[in-house]
């Protein structure tokens, strides 16, 4: 009996219980739907937390002024002095570092014509725009003379530039911070918020050098962010600025470090395998559901085969052999499975749509989590419907014929 | 293969019933040649139902031969004994077993569908063969929509349909009226004389087994000719 033959009795015979078939089918519709709406939540999720990685800057390290104990007296993080640009220098000496950005930090008043507005201060070199991945919209970018020369130049996030100019084109204008007029050089674009909420947009970047001696008056840094070319070369990096600076700030062996370095690409690894972790989770709770589908389907056929034990036993008499009467069974099985597959897809999509439509949650379907959940879908149908078509070949003709 | 179309001989076949076995054929010899028309008698509970089941191949004895066309059954795989069953042999039961909520046209279809036969000469065959027993007109009726000579027709279109060598029939007209029964046996009457096929039939009843050349009695497992 060829593939087509069977076929069609297998769907003459679901044809002939349309109910049953259908109540069948739905369990493992809802199986496979289930399955693919949690994976598109749940790579959704992941996407989110990739794209929020790549704006923070991967493979990136944030090196800070420590604490640091001075005869017993142990004063909190960044509260010392310990790293100048000296050592932000000796930093990019090294050959994992592709980019150093030393940086200052401050907050104040600006003031353009009528209007003023209290936003944050980045003194900045020209490596901030790479470590931060973070493009310039229109104008120029803070350079190297500009650094040198303690420029009074500056370019504006976002927010500032919606709160201070409205709709004017701010480049050429001049602001005035602490008394110090600054001319704007450049606008970048919108970053959005971070992770944790704050507005990145709401800042004015200038030269590090004129922060430092301008506005705070000191010659320490704040930070140093840098970027090294992968996540390896970033766990590499760690320690030998750990080592560098050890050095360079002259620490003894039982001192501890006066300095932190924070790797993002640990965060990045992190979020990245809880979010892998919550798409397994999600992804096995609904192929238990599946499961059960499958079991409605050997439930199902089971009761099919005895129900349709004469009818068995009429095809042996009529020259079904063994094989026969396993495929059409299996086929029974394999047609309820993949019918619920497919409506299963879409049923998935629909209600992955769903969710997206009615929560702010990303979903992403993904063309492989179709085919694993159809394959899934498949193998279930296999697996369950098997031990039913095995019983069911496995009647001795006259036994069947005679059963009422 | 000039041999008669089957040999039994010394046949024993014993089933254990509610813990009890049972002697169903002890020591039964047939020679069945192409073209003849036989019928087995006896009373319920003699064995004819068991010695139906080994003729049809549809079980196999304890002990004993049995050859179709000079082939040793007693040896074949289940496989083999379904492919036999397919090209050999035509079953007519006592309650027709035709497929439920199937019609008939694609009842006859079955055995074709087993012996391999494509989609378009199925057809063919099929109507063809409900064709001759009078039932062109009733291809498409479910078996429920049948009376009991029409469905004992529909069977016996499916039995004949893969030409098979032998047709049994067990009680053919054990659940017609006496009309029909006639009508059936007539039916029966004519494939033998007309096409020479060969036909065992398993009865009870006397009038029926009249219809044969050659009447047997089974009593006690063991067979005995009647005159």
């Amino acid at each position: 009996m060829n593939l087509s033959t069977t076929l069609q009795l297998a769907l003459r015979a679901l044809w002939r219980n349309k109910t049953r078939a259908m109540l069948t089918t739905l369990g493992v519709i809802i199986g496979v739907g289930s399955v693919i709406a949690m994976l598109a939540i749940g790579s959704g999720a992941q996407q989110r937390i990739a794209a929020q990685l790549a704006s923070m800057g991967t493979n990136s390290l944030v090196v800070r002024p420590g604490s640091v104990t001075r005869g017993g007296v142990r004063s909190g993080a960044g509260a010392i002095t310990s790293l100048t640009r000296e050592d932000a220098d000796a930093i990019a000496e090294l050959s994992d570092a592709l980019a150093v950005a030393p940086s200052v930090h401050t907050t104040e008043q600006v003031r353009y014509r009528g209007t003023n507005w209290h936003t944050s201060i980045q003194g900045i070199t020209p490596d901030y725009a790479i470590v931060r991945n973070w493009p310039l919209a229109e104008g120029e970018y803070i350079s190297q003379r500009h650094v040198q020369g303690t420029s009074h130049v500056c370019v504006l996030g976002q927010t500032v530039v919606r709160e201070l100019f409205g709709l004017r084109n701010p480049i050429g204008e001049s602001l005035v911070i602490k008394g110090m007029a600054c001319r704007v050089i450049g606008v970048l674009t919108e970053k959005g918020a971070t992770a944790w909420g704050s507005d990145q947009d709401d800042a004015i970047f200038m030269p590090i050098t004129a922060v430092q001696r301008k506005l705070k008056g000191i010659t320490h840094i704040d930070r140093i962010e840098l970027m090294a070319s992968d996540r390896e070369a970033s766990f590499r990096l760690l320690k030998e600025i750990k080592d560098l600076l050890r050095q360079r700030h002259r620490l003894r062996e039982e001192q501890s470090d006066d300095f932190r370095i924070h790797n993002r690409a640990e965060l990045a690894q992190t979020s990245e395998e809880s979010a892998r972790v919550f798409t397994w989770l999600l992804g096995s709770i609904a192929s238990v559901s599946l499961l059960v589908g499958g079991i409605g389907i050997m439930n199902i056929m089971l009761v099919s085969v005895t129900e349709r034990t004469r009818e068995i036993g009429i095809r042996m008499a009529l020259g079904a052999n063994h094989r026969d009467i396993l495929w059409q069974f299996l086929m029974e099985a394999l047609v309820l499975s993949t019918t619920g597959g497919v409506l299963g897809i879409f049923a998935g999509l629909g209600g992955a749509m769903a969710v997206a439509g009615f929560s702010e949650l990303p979903v992403s379907v993904t063309p492989g989590s179709v085919v694993i959940a159809f394959m899934f879908a498949a193998v279930v149908g296999v697996f369950f419907g098997l031990h039913p078509a095995r019983k069911a070949s496995k009647l001795r003709p006259i036994e069947a014929l005679r059963y009422e | 293969m000039s041999g008669p179309l089957l040999k039994i001989s010394a046949l024993h076949k014993s089933y254990v019933l509610d813990g009890v076995t049972i002697q169903a054929l002890r020591g039964i010899d047939l020679t069945v040649e192409a073209g003849e028309f036989v019928a087995i008698m006896g009373p319920s509970g003699s064995g004819k139902s068991t010695l139906m089941h080994i003729l049809g191949c549809l079980d196999l004895p304890d002990a004993g031969d049995y050859l179709m066309h000079d082939r040793d059954v007693t040896g074949m795989s289940r496989d083999e004994l379904a492919r036999l069953r397919n090209r050999e042999i035509g079953f007519v039961f006592q309650n027709f077993n035709l497929l439920p909520r199937t019609s008939a046209l694609e009842n006859v279809e079955t055995p074709l569908i087993y012996a391999g036969v494509g989609k378009a000469e199925r057809r063919q065959r099929a109507r063809e063969a409900l064709q001759r027993m009078g039932l062109g007109e009733r291809l498409h009726h479910l078996p429920n929509q049948l009376s009991g000579g029409q469905a004992q027709r529909v069977a016996i279109a499916r039995a004949l349909v893969t030409h098979p060598s032998l047709l049994l029939a067990d009680e053919p007209t054990g659940n017609v009226d006496t009309a029909t029964s006639a009508e059936i046996m007539s039916l029966l009457d004519e494939l033998n004389r007309q096409d020479g096929l060969t036909i065992i039939l398993i009865t009870h009843e006397q009038e029926v087994a009249e219809h044969a050349q050659r009447r047997l009695f089974l009593r006690d497992g063991r067979l005995e000719p009647q005159a």
